[in-house]
């Protein structure tokens, strides 16, 4: 349905360079990456609001690279709404149809409509001044839909909602995904893109960079940045040098780890979570497969004990110490200690 | 340093409202300023003033209106020039704005024939009255058009944009609306200034005299005390006008 390729553009201190990707009619295409990363300048390229300096979008195969912003037939819904502050929620909603040139009476109903379905009926005649956020970014919602657009743009659609606005609106969307709309959703929110998204696209520095179906892309990260996303804090780059059956050899610079197996020979990254590293004052006896010795760089309170950054032989590890033991072990700042990689942890996927 | 601030404010404001005070305790008088407005010559001046100013307002709102939103929204080149050449009329001797409109549309001017071609002469005309008024008057109007453009978010338009709306319906469905305020407060200032003209409109029409005019015919004929009633007369009018005109606009906004 939308084909992007090759895009390139620069505005305002953001820039995008040679993003590609396809989102197929029924997607729920998610753009994952931090802030400045030019998510959103995608977006308003799509939406005609910037030009691009390069590359071609396609809509349903109709090159719409250049076309005016009202020509488009796509919908983009702001991040902070945008609602007109002068119109009632209800011509809000039905602004969309004027410019169609539906009827008055017809854009009003069918306006009603829409705000039954994204459940802000009883406040059709407020103003967007009094309305709450999660009210805010229903009408929006509603307003965008109006006019059946291919595609429904959304930036950051949850950021700026409470905790439980934010569940209930989430399932507003899976609910406008299922019934049949097609969404691009922007977000820094990893949390986010996993309870929505049917496809990823992870973006950073103006890159896409890595792409794929939710699952693809999340169980096999293919960056350090992708895997900190999916809550992987150990991300080494290294090479598997044997695999076997049952068992593997992977080195990283100065240190080898010995794994359960991984099912090929080559470059490839290792990923494992902090809890799977266990940090010891003393060597442990008898001495177990993965025993690193490293210098306590940084300690982090968390909310279940205490996180440690290790410079471990040329790599840089992340440990967890439970609060249990946080007491006894006394680490601190420049120490010398020991980590464990806990047995049949860290997994390996291909480079 | 509160307090000392607030008593230069009081200051400034003595100096606003005391001869304006001064007008209607001397010539205001209720007997007098009713004997003024018997006068069919005072009451015909003041209804072309009414008229001429407010008419000329809205004609050049047409086109100033949309002028100022092109200013508030696009960047040129040669931008600020033409911001300045917008201020012109406020910066230069008002005589001089009348010798220069009188230029223009003079019986002997390009335009001047051009208008007697179809029967028009500026000169002595109400058309031409219009013409001076607005000359001086129309920065005001374009000046607070543009700054309420301004204060329009961009990304409220652009969000019409997207659902849809031609560049017109956004400017005249969101834009205009949002501005309104700013710019009926420009109408206001313009119709004002327009009415209040007296150097431009004098040079331009000495007759149909409007009030201005009148005024300072009638002080130069008759004398400080002939003119002072209908001077309060006319300020009178102005101020009942612009109290009703702003409360119509705050109703507008509440509703």
């Amino acid at each position: 349905m939308l084909e992007v390729r090759n895009l390139s553009a620069r505005w305002d201190g953001f820039a995008i360079d040679d993003i590609s990707f396809s989102v197929a009619a029924g997607d729920y295409f998610v753009l994952l990456g931090p802030s400045g990363g030019g998510k959103t300048l995608v977006l308003e390229i799509l939406a005609g609001l910037h030009p691009a300096t390069g590359g071609t979008v396609l809509l349903d195969g109709r090159e719409i690279t250049g076309s005016r912003i009202q020509d488009r037939d796509l919908a983009l819904v702001y991040q902070d709404r945008a609602l007109f502050p002068h119109l009632t929620v209800h011509k809000n909603i039905a602004y969309g149809l004027a410019a169609q040139g539906v009827t008055r009476s017809k854009r009003l109903d069918r306006a009603a409509e829409l705000a039954g379905q994204v459940g802000v009926a009883e406040l059709l005649h407020r103003r967007p001044g009094t309305l709450s956020g999660g009210e805010a970014q229903r009408v929006a919602l509603a307003r965008a839909l109006a006019r059946e657009p291919k595609l429904l743009l959304l930036d950051e659609p949850l950021s700026a909602l409470d905790i439980r606005a934010r569940e209930k609106l989430r399932a507003l969307l899976r609910q406008l995904h299922r019934a049949g709309n097609t969404i691009i959703h922007v977000t820094h929110d990893f949390e986010e893109a996993v309870s929505l998204a049917s496809h990823v696209a992870i973006m950073a520095e103006g890159r896409i960079i890595q792409m794929g179906t939710r699952d693809e892309v999340f169980v096999e990260p293919r960056s350090r940045f992708v895997a900190r996303f999916t809550g992987v804090d150990n991300f080494i780059e290294g090479e598997v040098t044997e695999a076997h059956d049952s068992s593997a050899t992977f080195v990283a610079d100065k240190a080898t780890f010995q794994l359960a197996g991984a099912g090929f020979v080559g470059r490839g990254y290792l990923l494992f979570r902090r809890r799977d590293l266990e940090v010891h004052r003393q060597a442990p006896s008898p001495s177990p497969a993965n025993l690193f010795t490293g210098r306590v760089v940084d300690l982090a309170p968390t909310r279940s004990g205490l996180e440690v950054r290790l410079d471990a032989q040329g790599l840089t590890l992340v440990a967890h110490v439970p609060r249990r033991q946080v007491a006894a072990l006394e680490l601190e700042l420049g120490m010398e200690v020991y980590a464990v990689l806990r047995e049949g942890a860290g997994r390996v996927v291909k480079a | 340093m509160q307090l000392a601030f607030a008593v230069l404010g009081g200051l400034v404001l003595l100096f606003i409202v005391a001869p304006l005070a001064g007008l209607f305790f001397f010539g205001g008088e209720p007997a007098n300023v009713v004997a003024a407005a018997g006068n069919a010559e005072l009451r015909d001046s003041i209804w072309l003033t009414l008229w001429t100013s407010m008419l000329a307002t809205a004609l050049l709102a047409l086109a100033a209106v949309p002028f100022a939103y092109l200013l508030a929204r696009k960047d040129f080149w040669g931008k600020r020039l033409v911001m300045g050449l917008v201020d012109l009329p406020t910066v230069i001797p008002h005589s001089a704005a009348g010798i220069a409109v009188l230029t223009v549309i003079a019986r002997s001017s390009p335009l001047g024939q051009a208008a007697a071609g179809i029967g028009l002469d500026f000169v002595g005309h109400p058309a031409g009255i219009m013409v001076a008024m607005s000359f001086v008057s129309i920065p005001f109007l374009i000046n607070a058009a543009r700054d309420g453009f301004a204060a329009v978010p961009e990304r409220l338009e652009k969000a019409a944009l997207t659902l849809g709306a031609s560049p017109l319906r956004v400017f005249l469905t969101i834009a205009v609306p949002l501005a309104w305020r700013a710019i009926l407060s420009g109408f206001v200032l313009m119709w004002a200034r327009g009415m209040s003209e007296f150097g431009a409109v004098v040079i331009v029409a000495y007759h149909p005299m409007t009030t201005p005019v009148l005024i300072w015919e009638w002080f130069g004929a008759y004398g400080l005390s002939y003119a002072r009633p209908a001077a309060a007369l006319f300020v009178l009018v102005c101020l009942v006008l612009f109290i009703l005109l702003r409360l119509l606009a705050r109703e507008r906004d509440d509703a």
